[in-house]
């Protein structure tokens, strides 16, 4: 489904990824873990086509098309979604608006027919209700004022709105507590099946007791320098990241 | 022979026809100080950025005889609501009663201005506040309408009378035969206790330039409620000045909305004059405009007595080579103890060669006042856009959602849901929003 290749990308003279290699397939979860700086926000950021960002070399494909060549929207109408560490806040914007002209712009781009007014309000509902979140919300505006979970389960909301082929959760755990993490891993595992992705970065491995991961690969200095299964998040939780920097440096 | 000579001469030949009207003497005055005062240039401190004197170097036809616009003619400019409105038309400045529609009668008085100024009832009313705009006027503009005034209205809610209908003011100007200057004028006098909803709107038929001079004086008086709407969405070949001027004579609430989103040129002048202690008033602007159309926004409010309260706050969006004015006065008087008086203007560039001059200027002569203004100009917020994009929503839907959004804290303050849904579209329109 996701393909990258020996992937470079700097921001202004500062080199972030050097050469970055993962495969993902449909009906997998992987976790990208790694300290600070790593350049784990920034490979959310290139993949979901964040301006600003250049890549000098390497390729991804998505589903066996170039994602570089394509516009944020069309990776989006392609199936790629990224939950956003920081949501931004749009006063003025509400969310049922928001989420509605999102859920048809990507219809339209699948060459799907918009979804009528009741088929949205039920389809709203039922994943409002999967992530616990308050109707109340619906009318407001867009993350305004919202709490950092509320935050957090607007934007899995809205992953459940737009059906992607592939999840990207940039550091979704930061800041939530043990109930915000609970609910927003079910909605992420009610989401999940054997054709669609996901791929979870994080700092720490809380949130993989949640979301469980088939691989976990840990990326420092801008390379994935190990990859393995769940049991590498768990010794990296024991260990730290220093394990890892020292077997790098060796 | 030069448009301004050409308008002096009209007017000389109006005045020898109506000498009997009882507005001869006002129109005369006012005829004076045009004349003196003449078309204000660029070096006037109060059209720096407005060149209203390239107008008048068109030729305007300046009719006044009533035009024969039919009904048919202006049934699609209707504004929605509008079957659950009075609704009120002028055609080439002169009050039309046969296109007018009294949707109850004994809601609203509605009489000539010329036949109210005569009458035993109205007369001493107009008197004393016909004309009380032209004390804020500093230019030739608006003594020009006033040295015309013809076919004006008058518009009377009676004491302690809440209108059941809302009242639509459509300003028509007919250009099918040419280009015309007209200058519609109106005194709206809200009784004690009493609460009208107004909209203005203006509309040009035909392909020629038209040029609109307008001047509506609303009186509001104790405990009176005003709702004031203007929607400007003329065309390119539309240009006006238009002067809402609110006199607060009583404590009392006035709350106006102003939205522009097309014409060539569009001056506004808002003034709310508030002399009666504990009025309150609140003022709210919108612009959004491209191409090379010009919007001016100027506010005056004058607290006179202690206690008033005015929130104002304005926004804009000007795209490609739109240019924008926003001068927001704020007088506070020696006797004007504590005021509050609030005051945002906040602008938004959509293109390198949109331009906007923003200038708050408060003169307080109280010192006991708690008066606050601010303004910013920016652009668009490139993380937003990226969220919005991110979500699947093309580049230029994402820019009208942030930009409708922007305009959210202006719109909310349309209370008239037919009206608000109707500018929601038209902004929508305007943004090239493609997914209604």
């Amino acid at each position: 489904m996701l393909k990258i290749s020996n992937l470079h990308a700097r921001i202004e003279e500062k080199q972030i990824l050097k050469g970055i290699n993962l495969e993902i397939k449909p009906g997998e979860v992987h976790a990208i873990m790694g300290p600070n700086g790593s350049g784990k926000s920034t490979l959310a950021s290139v993949l979901a086509g964040r301006e600003h960002f250049e890549v000098t070399e390497g390729s991804v494909t998505f589903d066996g098309k170039d994602l570089l060549e394509l516009a944020p929207e069309e990776r989006a109408g392609e199936g790629l979604f990224l939950a956003f560490q920081y949501p931004v806040e749009i006063p003025g914007l509400t969310t049922t608006n928001f989420i509605k002209t999102a859920v048809n712009e990507v219809r339209k781009y699948r060459g799907q027919e918009p979804l009528d007014a009741v088929g949205f309000l039920k389809l709203m509902k039922e994943k409002m209700a999967l992530m616990e979140m308050d109707q109340s919300l619906l009318s407001r505006s867009l993350n305004e004022g919202f709490s950092g979970g509320e935050k957090k389960r607007n934007e899995i909301f809205q992953m459940a709105m737009l059906e992607p082929k592939l999840a990207i959760l940039d550091e979704t755990d930061s800041g939530l507590d043990i109930d915000a993490i609970r609910i927003v891993a079910n909605g992420v595992n009610r989401f999940r099946n054997e054709n669609n992705a996901v791929l979870v970065i994080t700092h720490y491995q809380r949130l993989l007791d949640y979301i469980v991961p088939d691989f976990v690969h840990v990326l420092y200095n801008g390379r994935i320098v190990k990859s393995g299964t769940r049991e590498l998040a768990l010794e990296l939780e024991e260990k730290g990241y220093d394990f890892i920097k020292s077997e790098v440096a060796v | 022979m030069n448009t301004v000579e050409n308008i002096k001469e009209q007017l000389n030949r109006l005045y020898s026809d109506k000498k009997e009207s009882g507005l001869h003497a006002i129109r005369q005055n006012a005829f004076l100080q045009f004349d003196k005062l003449g078309i204000p240039g660029v070096r006037h401190e109060e059209w720096k950025y407005t060149r209203i004197n390239a107008l008048f170097n068109k030729e305007f036809r300046f009719p006044y005889t009533e035009s024969n616009l039919l009904r048919n003619d202006w049934q699609s400019l209707r504004l929605p609501g509008a079957d659950d409105a009075h609704e009120l038309v002028f055609v080439n400045g002169i009050f039309s009663p046969e296109l007018s529609v009294l949707r109850r009668p004994g809601d609203l008085v509605l009489l000539p201005l010329e036949e109210a100024t005569n009458s035993e009832q109205y007369a001493k009313t107009i008197a004393a506040n016909l004309g009380h705009s032209s004390r804020y006027a500093k230019d030739g503009i608006n003594a020009l309408n006033t040295a015309w005034m013809y076919g004006g209205l008058f518009v009377h809610v009676q004491e302690k009378h809440q209108t059941a209908h809302p009242v639509y003011i459509y300003h028509i100007t007919d250009t099918r035969k040419g280009n015309v200057l007209s200058q519609p004028r109106s005194l709206v006098h809200l009784g004690r206790a009493s609460g009208l909803k107004v909209v203005e709107t203006f509309l040009t038929i035909g392909s020629q330039e038209s040029f609109t001079n307008q001047v509506i004086e609303l009186i509001v008086e104790e405990d009176a409620q005003l709702e004031y709407y203007k929607i400007q969405n003329d065309g390119l070949h539309a240009s006006q000045v238009s002067t809402t001027h609110v006199r607060q004579t009583g404590k009392s609430f006035a709350h106006t909305v102003t939205i522009s989103l097309n014409g060539n040129l569009v001056r506004n002048n808002l003034n709310i004059v508030m002399e009666a202690p504990h009025c309150e008033s609140h003022l709210y602007g919108l612009y959004l405009l491209k191409g090379h159309s010009h919007i001016d926004n100027h506010t005056l409010v004058d607290n006179v007595q202690p206690h008033c309260f005015s929130n104002e706050l304005y926004k804009g969006v000007l795209d490609e080579h739109a240019t924008g004015v926003f001068n927001g006065k704020i007088f506070v008087r020696q006797d004007a103890q504590k005021t509050n008086a609030y005051q945002s203007n906040k602008n938004i560039l959509l293109s390198d060669t949109a331009t906007v001059n923003t200038k708050p200027q408060l003169e307080i002569f109280a010192d006991d006042v708690k008066c606050s203004h601010g303004c910013t100009i920016g652009s668009i917020d490139t993380e937003a856009m990226f969220y919005l994009k991110s979500r699947g929503i093309t580049e230029k839907n994402a820019r009208s959602l942030l930009m409708h959004a922007f305009a959210e804290d202006v719109l909310e303050n349309i209370k008239l849901p037919f009206i608000r849904s109707y500018v929601d579209q038209l902004i929508s329109e305007r943004l090239e929003f493609d997914l209604l």
